[in-house]
């Protein structure tokens, strides 16, 4: 039994479980709308173009967190931006900013002669650093985050189901995206320590495309999400504990493995109503 | 105020295409007025400007009195055709019509017992209640566009547009939406309308328009049915089968810049 708590009397394995279940939440209940959207590869993308805000911030002495959160927020409006303006559709606009921002982060770090940021824990995360400070700004963005998500749930999902229907009733479509958009953004800054920029689409995606298999309704497909964000990203912690392994890639893999059941479980569902 | 709607030489153009050329109608409250013309004459476009999805290049365009743009959230109604929704979206048919009170409703403020009884007047009166409870996806097409036009009821909006809302759809549909359009328009609402069904005009409605990018005939049914301008577009119904002419592009979402996702 002693061993089964073991992981929870280390400071920093109880900042990293609160973090992991901060960050659980946050991603999945916001993966509703990448998911319902077709929004998948936009949590790529804005997670690899704010690797330039973090090389920009190390060159400029400055915060990462402040670095990475400005230009993954100017990426996100840019991307809303160019795919309305310029009609451009949201994967091509996405693979053109994200690749884009990414190349300035590599061509602005390749011009250094030395480079001492941590680059790995910022590509593949590593929870179990989190400090304090960086806990109290997971909380903190991630309430900020869930209040805009709170105020705006209807025009976020009638604008996610019928957006033109929405505009013409008075809701303001362009807005409501530009604010998803900035949402979204955060929320990937917010899971960067956790998961890193290579997994921190895993954690939008997964645990709601698991949700969406098995539910016919917005807020049980959301609240279904939640409880698969919490059990991959808490989990996945705490299966990296005993396994000696990657936190990150542990929670992601748990993610897929939920995934697949879910599928599973969906053909099951459907073969029961044919039988009945 | 009698003018619901009100367009004076209105011109829309998007892609270099000129798409509505000098347009000018009024539309009363309490009356419903038909818009027929060939595919890519503009009427679904006429709609997305009189909804505020689409601004005129030109011309002064008054919608309950003001710019579209500026109404107050749920004034309008638009129930565009049917196929550019994504049926596998986690709602129910409740879920959808409910979405027609979202415009009213501020931040945190709860689902009421008003919001209810709307959806489920809604629901009722085109009889769909009983479906309250099914996926979307698991809906014919007549209830698909009931569903539909019964969200735009549930809204209690001051101005109603409807797209093509008979094409494609049973009897039964057809019967079920007159009805409930004509109780609407004589509770005093106005009613816009495009259809590709050149032979219930007069029961639909009050007047019909005739558009071919311009107004090329207008009145009530029985006189525009007497003009040549709807006798041409019956006669290409007969001959081709359809209102569709070659040479013009499809109207469609994709093509208007400003109500893309």
């Amino acid at each position: 039994m002693d061993a089964l708590i073991a992981p929870f009397q280390y400071p920093f394995m109880q900042r990293a479980f609160a973090a992991a279940l901060t960050v659980g939440i946050l991603c999945s209940t916001m993966g509703t709308y990448v998911i319902l959207r077709r929004l998948s590869f936009i949590g790529d993308g804005i997670a690899h173009a704010s690797f330039a805000g973090i090389v920009i911030a190390y060159l400029n002495k400055m915060d990462y967190y402040i670095g990475a959160s400005v230009v993954a927020v100017l990426t996100a409006l840019g991307i809303g931006y160019v795919h309305r303006k310029g009609r451009i559709s949201l994967d091509t606009t996405i693979g053109v900013l994200f690749t884009g921002a990414f190349a300035l982060g590599v061509f602005l770090m390749s011009r250094q002669s030395s480079f001492a940021v941590d680059l790995e824990s910022f590509l593949f995360g590593n929870i179990l650093a989190v400090g304090a400070r960086d806990l109290w700004l997971i909380l903190g963005l991630s309430a900020a985050i869930a209040i805009a998500g709170m105020i705006l749930w209807r025009p976020l999902l009638y604008t996610s189901f019928d957006p033109i229907v929405a505009q013409a009733s008075g809701i303001d479509a362009e807005r409501t995206e530009y604010i998803l958009l900035t949402m979204l953004a955060l929320t990937i800054i917010v899971s960067l320590q956790s998961v890193g920029i290579v997994l921190v689409a895993a954690l939008l995606v997964t645990p709601a495309a698991a949700a969406y298999q098995l539910t016919e309704r917005f807020v049980p497909m959301m609240t279904l999400s939640a409880v698969f964000g919490v059990l991959c990203s808490v989990g996945g912690l705490y299966l990296s504990y005993f396994l000696q392994s990657s936190s990150g890639a542990t929670i992601v893999l748990l993610a897929t493995i939920v995934f697949f059941i879910s599928i599973a479980g969906k053909q099951l569902r459907v073969a029961a109503r044919r039988r009945s | 105020m009698n003018e619901a709607v009100a367009l004076r030489d209105i011109v829309v153009q998007y892609d270099g295409f000129t798409a509505l050329d000098g347009v000018t109608l009024t539309v009363k409250a309490g009356e419903a007025m038909g818009i027929v013309g060939p595919n890519g004459s503009g009427k679904s476009t006429l709609l997305k400007t009189v909804a505020g999805l689409l601004r005129p290049s030109s011309g002064r365009l008054a919608v309950l009195g003001s710019d579209p743009r500026s109404l107050p959230s749920g004034s309008i109604a638009y129930v565009p055709q049917i196929e550019h929704v994504d049926w596998s979206f986690p709602a129910t048919v409740w879920d959808v019509v409910a979405m027609g009170r979202f415009p009213h409703k501020r931040a945190f403020s709860f689902f009421n017992a008003r919001d209810r009884a709307a959806v489920e007047r809604a629901l009722d009166s085109l009889d769909i209640l009983s479906l309250a409870d099914r996926h979307i996806a698991n809906l014919s097409g007549g209830q698909q566009q009931r569903t539909f036009v019964a969200r735009a009821l549930a809204q209690e909006p001051r101005l109603l547009l409807l797209d093509e809302p008979t094409t494609g759809v049973d009897a039964k549909t057809e019967d079920a939406l007159r009805r409930v359009v004509r109780e609407r328009v004589a509770g005093g609402l106005p009613v816009m309308m495009t259809t590709h069904d050149l032979e219930h005009v007069n029961e639909w409605f009050d007047r019909l328009v005739v558009l071919d990018r311009r107004i090329l005939a207008e009145g009530t049914p029985r006189e525009v049915v007497a003009s040549g301008a709807y006798a041409s577009i019956r006669e290409h119904v007969h001959t081709h089968g359809h209102l569709r002419l070659d040479h013009e592009p499809h109207e469609h979402h994709a093509e208007h810049p400003e109500i893309r996702r």
